[in-house]
């Protein structure tokens, strides 16, 4: 079947998932020298998710990110080189280094913010949708979440009101199928989370989520519905997490049949096949590829160059104005 | 001048805030019929509509992050927690998400809401609604916390806690709501961080806020019989506090009581209490004495409720006894 995108959009789509996954690898070896702080969540093997979703935005549209939020924010615009030095708690980071890995925020390209607090996003999210409902603007909130965030009490308080008030939003859940250690199927009694857009009388689909064009055309029609006043949507995406709930976790709890999926449905490598049979060329695959490795490896320069805030700005940005004083008593 | 209730204050004041800024809104529960439960809002859904009047399901933690997802995007929202007791639900999006942002995005966002609720015991509402916890809020890092005690007060302080920028705690006592006091007629602020000297004094000082304002006052008139001469500071805010008029009256009366509602255990007055000796020991003729309530849960039956928070009587006590009278 003749498949409807140019190729220049298809290739686009690749180029962020090599960035992402470029990201994440060079980010596992620092962090693997020692050279990062606290955890690291990657979202290798999500990058079909991440970027197929982001795709479906406009620049105006917001985002809110989970924990495993790197890929979301790249996917989204935010550029290598400052989530990096923030991932190295330097100055030049997005959040000048306070708030590491789990936190890049840059609300000129509507990201909103990942959290280190699951499904505290979720209401947030629909927050920021319920502010373009009552400002009668049409920017749409997209809603990053995982499995595990499903089962919390914001996941539903929030959706319940979205739907009430039909919010322009899409709710998209990454289903990696593990909560840390925990599977879904053992926590849960439906066969998937998009089941429960039943429950608010709203769309809820289930897709690949390892192909980047079934998560794009699923989330550009909650999108696209959401942003025409139809309110909620949810987007289920079936993924793998290739590595552990944080570096440094081997996830000796996952059957070796999971890591034997995650390998033969690796999204890029398969869409990279994919876009040979639509007839890429191989060295514009290459280019990318090595583009790519480029960019994240000057990110990382520059993170390594950067320099470390200045202790001095420890008290600064916890209050607007009367810092000294809030802050001192 | 005109006398008018703490409620009818602190609707006037939003009222006009409302009116002056399009991005206020108010959230929260049964804001519209029924104007809350304590008819704060009475009017506004048919004045402002929908869009501005939020009458949300019960999901506190709900709607108090969508509140903070709003306020990310330039919404300065106004959410009513019910009862100051459902912060427990309600606890993820203001400690962690309200009163951490601004820090951990480097100063990209800021979060100009204001967290309304009633609080205080005395209504006979036992456990889980009758409790004080601005120690809880104080002890958030990015928080302000504001407890009125007038209808002045009221007003003048919520209608800057709502041009302010950061997530402002508004704890307002359920028992000072129908209380009457003169309020201007004109437009007023009042700022935050500025306390009130209710009566001066020279021998001691009582600083409190809130209910325990009037407590205070009539422990004084009490004790004036007995030729001590008690100053009484409403602080009115305690993040950020008013350390300059804290200072100069501990400087002046040398003796100090901390008087609070809420429990003694870990509370303001625990922390007021350091703070003074910490800076000002020289100037203490006496340890700082607490005057809180017992470290137990309000209990229901009116004369348990009674032996719960500090009492005028109490009070007259505690400074008799700091000036071994």
């Amino acid at each position: 079947m003749k498949q409807p995108y140019p190729m220049e959009q298809l290739l686009n789509l690749y180029e962020m998932m090599v960035r992402v996954r470029r990201f994440e690898e060079k980010a596992a070896e620092y962090f693997t020298k020692g050279m990062l702080a606290g955890n690291i969540h990657l979202c290798i093997g999500q990058e079909a998710t991440v970027v197929g979703a982001n795709a479906a935005l406009e620049d105006r549209d917001f985002i809110t990110c989970t924990h495993r939020g790197h890929g979301q924010c790249l996917a989204k615009g935010a550029k290598a080189d400052k989530a990096m030095a923030e991932l190295f708690g330097k100055a030049t980071g997005y959040c000048g280094g306070k708030g590491g890995s789990m936190h890049i925020v840059d609300v000129n390209r509507g990201i909103l913010g990942a959290n280190g607090i699951v499904g505290a996003g979720i209401p947030i999210a629909t927050g920021s949708a319920l502010t373009s409902k009552i400002r009668g603007t049409d920017e749409v909130t997209l809603c990053f979440f995982g499995d595990g965030a499903s089962n919390s009490g914001a996941f539903h308080e929030a959706i319940n009101m979205a739907a009430a008030w039909q919010l322009p939003i899409a709710y998209l859940c990454e289903n990696n199928q593990y909560g840390v250690s925990v599977n879904i199927k053992s926590v849960t009694n439906t066969d998937t989370i998009a089941v429960r857009a039943k429950a608010y009388d709203i769309p809820g689909v289930t897709v690949d989520g390892n192909d980047v064009l079934a998560v794009y055309e699923a989330t550009k029609e909650a999108v696209d519905r959401a942003r025409s006043g139809k309110g909620p949507s949810l987007v289920e995406c079936m993924t793998y997490r290739h590595m552990g709930h944080y570096l440094g976790d081997n996830s000796f709890y996952r059957p070796k049949e999971y890591m034997e999926e995650a390998t033969q449905k690796d999204a890029i490598a398969n869409f990279r096949r994919y876009l040979l049979q639509q007839g890429a060329e191989e060295k514009t695959l290459t280019a990318i590829e090595e583009a790519m490795a480029e960019e994240i490896l000057q990110a990382c320069k520059f993170a390594e160059d950067s320099p470390y805030p200045d202790v001095s700005t420890v008290t600064k940005d916890m209050y607007a104005v009367e810092n000294e004083r809030c802050v001192s008593r | 001048m005109r006398k008018i209730s703490v409620s009818a204050a602190i609707r006037e004041g939003m009222r006009e805030e409302m009116l002056r800024d399009e991005n206020v809104v108010m959230i929260g529960e049964d804001l519209g019929t029924l104007g809350s439960p304590f008819a704060i809002t009475k009017g506004f859904l048919e004045e402002f509509g929908t869009n501005r009047v939020i009458e949300t399901p019960i999901a506190e933690n709900g709607f108090t992050g969508m509140a903070v997802g709003a306020a990310m995007r330039g919404v300065r929202p106004v959410v009513e927690l019910m009862y100051n007791d459902f912060i427990s639900v309600a606890l993820d999006p203001v400690m962690n998400q309200a009163a951490k942002l601004r820090y951990m995005t480097g100063g990209q966002i800021h979060i100009p809401m204001v967290l309304r609720a009633p609080m205080g015991a005395g209504r006979r509402n036992a456990g889980q609604h009758s409790q004080c916890l601005e120690a809880l809020f104080m002890s958030i890092p990015g928080l302000k916390v504001v407890c009125p005690s007038s209808a002045a007060d009221a007003k003048g302080l919520i209608k800057s806690a709502i041009r302010d920028d950061d997530p402002v705690i508004f704890l307002e006592h359920k028992l000072l709501y129908a209380q009457r006091d003169e309020v201007p007629e004109e437009e007023y602020t009042i700022p935050l961080g500025k306390a009130e000297i209710k009566r001066q004094g020279s021998d001691v000082v009582i600083l409190t806020w809130s209910r325990q304002v009037y407590f205070a006052l009539d422990a004084a008139a009490q004790l004036e019989k007995d030729g001590i001469d008690v100053e009484v500071i409403d602080l009115r805010t305690l993040v950020p506090l008013d350390w300059e008029t804290i200072e100069a009256s501990v400087i002046k009366t040398n003796r100090v009581v901390v008087l609070e509602e809420g429990v003694k255990r870990s509370g303001v007055g625990a922390e007021l209490s350091a703070q003074i000796t910490e800076e000002l020991f020289d100037e203490l003729d006496a340890p700082v004495c607490r005057v809180a309530g017992l470290n137990v849960c309000s209990p229901f039956s009116p004369p348990l409720e009674d032996a719960v928070f500090p009492q005028v009587g109490t009070i007259v006590q505690a400074v008799k006894s700091l000036l071994n009278r």
